[in-house]
């Protein structure tokens, strides 16, 4: 027997009240051994900042493993989240603090570079809408990355490329272009 | 240089889940004015579910407490308005329970104002109520929130829009494919017809977001009560297992 799938709605203007956590933006704690930082703005299209938005991120530990029965390979010993989760508040930046994961094995034998995955809701978006992070420092894992491969025009791949923060290591800088020239890739997930 | 990447192959197996259709609303719908400058104008790249999608954040009791789940019993007086109760069992499209998975949920008060400094809906704020609320479905997937029946508010979207009541819901089930953010309504609200949100959703999906008054929910002399049952995507009626593959 089969269930019909519930539809999407919109988090709405409020979602302020009911889904931000005080830990949400620490995938680690801040502070912990080899924490980067990746950081934000999201812009609509008029080029404005999104000031009502939710960023959620998923990803693997630093070996590239979950801790989840899912992951084939078996689960990671808990003790990594994995999950971030960060408003953009009236700055309209959002924040999050985690571990670099590490590169994923992939059917067909390919591998995955390391990236992490990412949730936006806001006013305005009836469903979430997804995109990847990936890494700047990995320049060759990135080359070899079988979702970076499969969007055609180069220009429109790099924007799922953090870029380095120059005045501070470890920290990494990812907009979200909703719309315009500088669009982020959004998945059909 | 469009490279297609395998779906499967030798070695690692990892189970996609289905892909909807028909089901959840276009990014673009432009009743909804909001969707203007937010909706993607690029169409979506495919992503094939590999193990960042199959996998997902398990996270559940450590997050809430009882009373997370009673709305009306958070403050030191009750809230004004309908006392309802709102129950039901989160499954996936195969027709299997969602045990354990975290439920979170926001709405307005019983005026149709939200908690949240951004509302300007000239109704009162209830001292008693926050419109916060949090659960973990049981083994068998089911649910259960006290709270009180949410007002409708009007919203500016187009001339005199008023939002049908409804109570924000937000699952995380088991897999990132399976995050979903949605919303419940009330049967027989008046105003289903001129909401751009409600009526974004395909026509045949359209009353999946509609609860169902029940009489075996309501706690006599004291509450109503609505069945909501929430479906997430499933694996499909071909789910295999790589042999071994589990430990």
């Amino acid at each position: 027997m089969t269930a019909k799938l519930t539809p999407s709605q919109t988090v709405g203007p409020f979602l302020a009240i009911g889904l931000p956590w005080p830990d949400g933006p620490f995938v680690v704690p801040e502070g912990t051994e080899g924490a980067i930082v990746i950081t934000g703005i999201v812009f609509d299209g008029a080029g404005d900042p999104v000031t009502d938005a939710l960023v959620e991120t998923w990803q693997a530990d630093q070996d590239g493993r979950f801790a989840h029965p899912d992951d084939p390979r078996g689960a990671a010993s808990p003790g990594f989240r994995g999950f971030g989760r960060c408003p953009t508040g009236p700055d309209s930046a959002y924040r999050l603090v985690t571990l670099k994961p590490g590169a994923l094995p992939s059917p067909g034998g390919r591998t995955e570079a390391p990236h992490v995955d990412v949730s936006l809701f806001a006013r305005g978006l009836i469903d979430r809408v997804v995109t990847r992070v990936y890494f700047p420092d990995e320049g060759q894992a990135n080359e070899a990355d079988p979702v970076l491969a499969s969007i055609a025009d180069p220009a429109r791949a790099a924007t799922l490329i953090a870029e380095p923060d120059p005045g501070a290591l470890g920290r990494l800088l990812f907009d979200i272009h909703l719309q315009g020239d500088r669009e982020t890739v959004f998945f059909d997930v | 240089m469009a490279v297609h990447p395998p779906t499967s192959g030798s070695g690692l197996a990892v189970p996609p889940y289905e892909r909807p259709s028909g089901v959840h609303p276009p990014l673009d719908f432009p009743g909804y004015r909001s969707t203007a400058l937010r909706a993607p104008h690029q169409p979506l790249v495919l992503l094939p579910h590999r193990l960042t999608e199959i996998t997902g954040p398990l996270l559940g009791a450590e997050r809430v407490t009882k009373a997370d789940a009673d709305l009306t019993a958070q403050h030191e007086g009750e809230p004004q308005g309908q006392r309802i109760v709102v129950s039901g069992r989160v499954l996936d499209s195969d027709g299997r329970p969602v045990p354990g998975t975290l439920i979170e949920i926001w709405q307005p008060n019983a005026g149709g104002r939200y908690r949240h400094v951004v509302d300007d809906h000239p109704a009162p704020l209830d001292p008693n109520f926050t419109g916060v609320g949090r659960c973990v479905t049981d083994s068998d997937g089911r649910y259960r929130f006290i709270t009180i029946k949410p007002g409708s508010y009007p919203w500016r979207n187009h001339q005199n829009a008023w939002r049908p009541a409804h109570i924000h819901f937000s699952l995380f089930g088991r897999a990132f494919t399976q995050r979903l953010v949605t919303q419940m309504f009330v049967p027989g609200d008046p105003l289903f017809f001129q909401d751009p949100i409600f009526n974004s959703v395909p026509e045949a999906a359209r009353d999946r977001l509609i609860s169902r008054f029940d009489l075996g929910l309501t706690v006599p002399e004291w509450a109503l009560g609505y069945a909501w049952d929430i479906v997430l995507r499933g694996r499909g009626a071909t789910v295999f297992e790589q042999p071994g593959g589990h430990r």
